[in-house]
């Protein structure tokens, strides 16, 4: 917490893709020579500008942006403090920020020659908007996805299923996210020459990390804009929740260097941080090295990976990005929990006070505005980023609100 | 400097044959089992020992190996244990090399310095980290080197020409050729290409290159002994260790002998798989 802070925070990674400490390229020898290519692929991608032309075309015409900043009038009196807006990546094509990643790296495999495109998923957005920009772009989908995830969120399995890809339930571990990104990489390591991997999240080994933050960054861009023209300047805090990262990735990173701004970046704390049982890796792990990166991880004392908990099973992922470790150990991006029981209140209290039922993750984020907002001037923009919609968590909430009047 | 991987592959050179280089995974599904079975190892054929680290999260690994993991995990096995395991071979045998295999996790948690001092201390000889390419030498490698074990990295079909200097650069002991893309126990590899990748891996190093990944068979450990060093099994000794074990995964009085068997018969397919002293 205490080193040096660098001129700019939004420099990183280096050329080896190392944050700090964080990042890096720990893969087997078999996909480095793949993820050596997709660096070289991804950095000329990203000097062209007909890539960026193209892919702001279909951002526009087929994910519908610029999503709204949309002023939450009934919340902001209900915590009677700071002015809360919330950041709309729910109203995205798909129902969540998961499809500006996904667009990009899509049209990054085309441009490889790509024909396969493989995808882990958690709660199955990411799994969700893979499956429909192959089904736009004509390209065959295969969504590794834990066992448990497929019975808890039903929904999007037959959403991926209706949108032409293939679900293949992760038997292995704990049959969650981490498990399901294990047989991505398996099937990778397998199918080297046609198969690209769609990593959902800013994490993986290094260009992953930087090329999704990139791609989210769109996020935070409009973001700016869209509050220079509603209150003619810019927020005063930010607030995402954190799973693997990237919807907290793409609203922060553009303001990075406005130091000023107050950034909070949430985790999933489960059944609570002292119960052991969640998904906080920043509150409750220790850096360490899985996945193709070296990060902060929940684990044991001999290296281990535990198991992850949490209601939300796009936060149930024992890791985080690479960057948020970085920005955490600078101090720059502050890290705070919400548990099982705050989350699926905010879900609520949110559906209820502004006709808008968020994802169990984002929800996260609402808990903790609950607390926040009310401790700020009523003249402090705050801007949550509420990156998905709750329809696919309808089951879920009910079932855990029936285990609780038990 | 010379370990005993090198002494063990330059007197085999001296014979005119291949090595036959065994997986099995240490504490799988207990300690006492493994031990057992790493003891007999030698006497059965084999000439070079790997001893899996398990990891929960074995990104590189099939079924069989990740089941090893997943017992041994459940057994109790920790990185002191192995350490222990390897302090207790070398007990009654101070000549067969052992390589440690795994992933970096364990040894990172562990503390490089201390596992390095320790690994050292107990007898290994060498490692395998899968999760290291040649982009981390930093990590682990260099510290390897320094303190006179060997590193052994990983060559695989989508290492070309152009890359494959930077793979052998910081390599010793021995390279081993991943002869399919794909994980551990998966396709079986052909032998035709495997030998055709040997010699294109030879026309860079005079290191010796041993063989593994999908290698189930004595006929297919003798065809790939033709023209490689050396012959790594590993997903078939651990299906035969399962195979043996009762319906609640507990090793009984056969888990050695079947183990034993199986690379008995290896052994003898590696020895038949050539040849004159070589070159």
């Amino acid at each position: 917490m205490t080193a040096p802070q660098p001129n700019s925070f939004r420099t990183g990674p280096d050329e080896r893709g190392h944050f700090g400490i964080y990042g890096g390229r720990f893969v087997a020898e078999t996909l480095m020579p793949l993820i050596l290519d997709l660096e070289r692929a991804y950095a000329a991608a990203k000097a062209d500008p007909k890539f960026q032309q193209e892919m702001d075309g279909h951002l526009t015409n087929y994910v519908g942006r610029p999503s709204p900043l949309y002023y939450a009038e009934r919340l902001t009196q209900h915590c009677g403090g700071a002015k809360i807006y919330f950041k709309r990546e729910e109203l995205n094509h798909t129902g969540a920020h998961k499809v500006n990643n996904v667009l990009g790296q899509i049209m990054l495999a085309l441009r490889m020659g790509k024909t396969r495109i493989i995808a882990e998923t958690g709660a199955g957005m990411h799994g969700v908007a893979t499956a429909t920009l192959c089904a736009k772009f004509g390209l065959p989908c295969i969504v590794y996805m834990g066992a448990v995830d497929v019975e808890r969120q039903k929904p999007n399995v037959l959403r991926m299923k209706m949108l032409g890809a293939e679900v293949r339930a992760v038997e292995s571990g704990s049959k969650t996210l981490k498990d399901a990104m294990n047989e991505a990489l398996r099937d990778w390591v397998t199918n080297v020459s046609d198969t690209f991997y769609c990593i959902g999240t800013v994490a993986g080994p290094h260009p992953y990390p930087a090329m999704v933050r990139d791609f989210q960054c769109v996020i935070g861009r409009e973001t700016r804009e869209q509050m220079q023209k509603a209150e003619g300047r810019l927020p005063d805090s930010l607030i995402a929740c954190i799973g693997g990262g990237s919807n907290a990735m793409g609203l922060f990173h553009p303001f990075l260097d406005d130091r000023a701004i107050e950034i909070y970046g949430v985790e999933a704390a489960g059944h609570g941080l002292p119960s052991g049982q969640h998904a906080a890796s920043i509150a409750g792990g220790k850096p360490g090295v899985l996945h193709g990166n070296r990060t902060y991880l929940l684990m044991n004392g001999d290296g281990q990976i535990e198991e992850a908990h949490s209601i939300s099973a796009g936060l149930d992922y024992p890791g985080i990005g690479p960057e948020h470790a970085w920005l955490n150990d600078m101090g720059r991006v502050k890290f705070l929990s919400a548990t099982d029981d705050e989350a699926v209140a905010a879900f609520q209290l949110c559906s209820k006070l502004e006709g808008i039922i968020p994802a169990l993750e984002p929800a996260h984020a609402l808990a903790r505005v609950f607390d926040l907002a009310p401790q700020k001037p009523k003249d402090h923009l705050m801007v949550v980023n509420l990156s998905g919609r709750g329809d696919k968590d309808l089951d879920s909430v009910a079932a855990f609100l029936e285990s609780k009047r038990r | 400097m010379t370990t005993r991987i090198d002494r063990r592959f330059a007197a085999l050179k001296q014979e005119g044959r291949a090595a036959l280089v065994t997986f099995t995974m240490a504490g799988d599904p207990d300690y006492d089992t493994s031990l057992a079975i790493a003891n007999a190892l030698p006497k059965a054929g084999a000439d070079v020992i790997e001893l899996g680290m398990p990891f929960t999260d074995p990104m590189a690994d099939g079924p069989a190996i990740q089941a090893a993991g997943v017992r041994a995990l459940k057994g109790g096995q920790r990185m002191t244990k192995t350490l222990a395991l390897v302090r207790e071979f070398r007990k009654s045998d101070d000549a067969t090399p052992i390589v440690l295999m795994g992933y970096y996790n364990p040894i990172y948690i562990y503390g490089v310095d201390r596992f390095l001092v320790d690994a050292k201390a107990a007898g290994v000889d060498g490692l395998i980290v899968v999760d290291l390419p040649p982009e981390e030498d930093e990590e682990l490698c260099l510290p390897t080197l320094k303190a006179g074990l060997n590193f052994i990295r990983l060559a695989t079909p989508t290492t070309d020409d152009k890359r494959l200097p930077a793979v052998l650069s910081n390599t010793s002991g021995f390279v081993y050729y991943v002869s399919i893309t794909g994980i551990t126990g998966a396709a079986a590899p052909d032998a035709g290409k495997v030998s055709a990748a040997v010699a294109r891996i030879k026309r860079h190093t005079k290191l010796p290159v041993a063989v593994g990944f999908g290698v189930r068979t004595a006929e297919q450990a003798r065809a790939i002994a033709e023209n490689a060093d050396g012959v790594v099994v590993g997903s078939a000794l651990v299906d035969a260790l399962r195979a043996s074990l009762d319906k609640d995964g507990k090793a009984g009085p056969g888990a050695v002998k079947a183990v034993t068997s199986l690379v008995s018969a290896l052994a003898d397919g590696v020895r038949s798989g050539r040849r004159v002293a070589a070159e």
